[in-house]
């Protein structure tokens, strides 16, 4: 295992309800990730580019307004044209069950909704890690 | 062409990816990280100037930072930012937050941000941040602002790392006796009173002007006052430097402090795993280490 992943946790679109989205970064951080926390109402341009120049192994997206299915495939595309369409997107938040295969579609790696215990939600940051900087060699 | 080669053409593209993946392999240690610092732009790094920001918690060092990005911007400038915080005693991770409050300029591709973790160096840098300016300037950064992590009394790495070194202060943070002290505010190339809109700047003002022989400037960086002032007083600053051979003299010492920088994390490690083997109980550590050092010399 590497020193320290290095992960993105964004909150895009107009939705100001970010403890969700803190709460993560902090576990994160008490799991030992580097987590760079870009604040609310970010468009998906400027968290692609933070992605970007932060070099992370994963894009972590939070949103409880239900503008999921716009914002998540938009940072996802945004990550393509970045030319980073190799760092894995994982969201959380009000998603309904019927949503997730869109968003899979759409290239997001996985989906987390209230109640999932924070040990497999920081688990899934890890592997998503892991599977990236493998990629990297 | 090998990956090591395409992507020092890319770096020195300023193809931010490639930028940023350089700053990691270094970061985290690797060896490609160290063959991209032997093939940097020589030219590029002389003609860049490092601008070191640092002060206590809450001065508003990032909100500074992202208001003088958008005043270089306007001069024509590339810029990078470093910004770090510190790193968890505990688990080792951090959380990285200086980026929030530079965000206007996230998207602008003559920016490029990148946030680092202390990863346990006090001093309120990380090892690899002299490094992370080294890429950004042969990237075609010329202007690279180093913000530091919240700093109290005694850090003052960024002093040397930096060619121009602003210490932020703000009114409230304690009485004129503190800034008697020796430390942070010795190093100072500038000192600004941020939040000079607040009570008590015209007090700290008068203080630091009756102490220190250093220009004292005031900024209000919510309100975005004084910027232009302290961005052009810099860029003087430079010109000075260069016109007097001081900016290389800085960077000559700057350059043989980070060698021994380097060197001394390189040993922590087997000097640790010494420690351990030898064990420390019962005997006063300052004792434990003069018989390792004996040893060691004996090995040499």
């Amino acid at each position: 295992m590497r020193q320290r992943y290095r992960v993105l946790i964004g909150k895009p679109g107009l939705d100001g309800h970010d403890r969700g989205a803190r709460f993560i970064a902090r576990a994160l951080r008490d799991a030992g990730f580097e987590v760079i926390y870009t604040g609310i109402r970010r468009t998906p341009e400027e968290i692609a580019a933070a992605a970007v120049q932060e070099d992370v192994a994963a894009v972590g997206l939070s949103s409880m307004s239900g503008a999921h299915l716009r914002l998540f495939p938009a940072v996802a595309e945004a990550l393509a044209r970045a030319g980073a369409a190799d760092i894995p997107i994982l969201g959380g938040g009000i998603i309904p069950d019927e949503d997730r295969p869109l968003l899979e579609q759409a290239g997001i790696s996985g989906i987390y909704t209230p109640g999932t215990p924070v040990d497999t939600i920081v688990q899934a940051f890890r592997e998503a890690c892991e599977r990236h900087y493998r990629g990297r060699q | 062409m090998t990956g090591l080669d395409r992507l020092l053409r890319e770096v020195h593209a300023g193809n931010p990816r490639s930028v940023a993946r350089a700053i990691t392999l270094v970061e985290d240690g690797l060896e490609q990280g160290t063959a991209i610092l032997a093939s940097l732009d020589r030219q590029r790094l002389a003609r860049a100037l490092v601008v070191g920001i640092t002060g206590p918690v809450g001065a508003g060092k990032s909100t500074l930072t992202g208001r003088l990005v958008r005043f270089f911007l306007d001069q024509g400038e590339r810029l990078g930012i470093v910004a770090v915080d510190p790193s968890s005693p505990f688990s080792g991770g951090a959380l990285l937050g200086d980026r929030v409050r530079m965000m206007t300029q996230a998207t602008d591709d003559r920016v490029l941000i990148r946030s680092m973790a202390t990863r346990g160096r006090l001093g309120g840098l990380c090892t690899a941040a002299g490094a992370a300016v080294r890429i950004m300037a042969a990237a075609g950064y010329r202007l690279i602002l180093v913000e530091t992590v919240g700093v109290g009394q005694s850090e003052w790495d960024v002093a040397r790392l930096a060619d121009i070194t602003l210490v932020v202060l703000a009114p409230g943070f304690g009485d004129d006796i503190q800034a008697m002290k020796a430390g942070l505010l010795e190093v100072a190339d500038l000192l600004v009173i941020n939040k000079a809109d607040l009570p008590g700047a015209r007090k700290l003002l008068l203080e630091l002007q009756g102490m220190a022989e250093k220009d004292v400037l005031e900024t209000s960086a919510v309100r975005d006052e004084g910027i232009g002032r302290l961005g052009q007083r810099i860029l003087e600053l430079e010109q000075e430097l260069r016109r007097t051979n001081r900016l290389e003299e800085g960077r000559r010492q700057a350059r043989e402090s980070e060698a021994l920088d380097w060197l001394l994390e390189r040993l922590r490690e087997p000097l640790a795993r010494l420690v351990r083997e030898e064990g420390a109980a019962g005997c006063d550590p300052r004792i434990t280490a003069e018989r390792l050092l004996e040893r060691i010399g004996a090995l040499g």
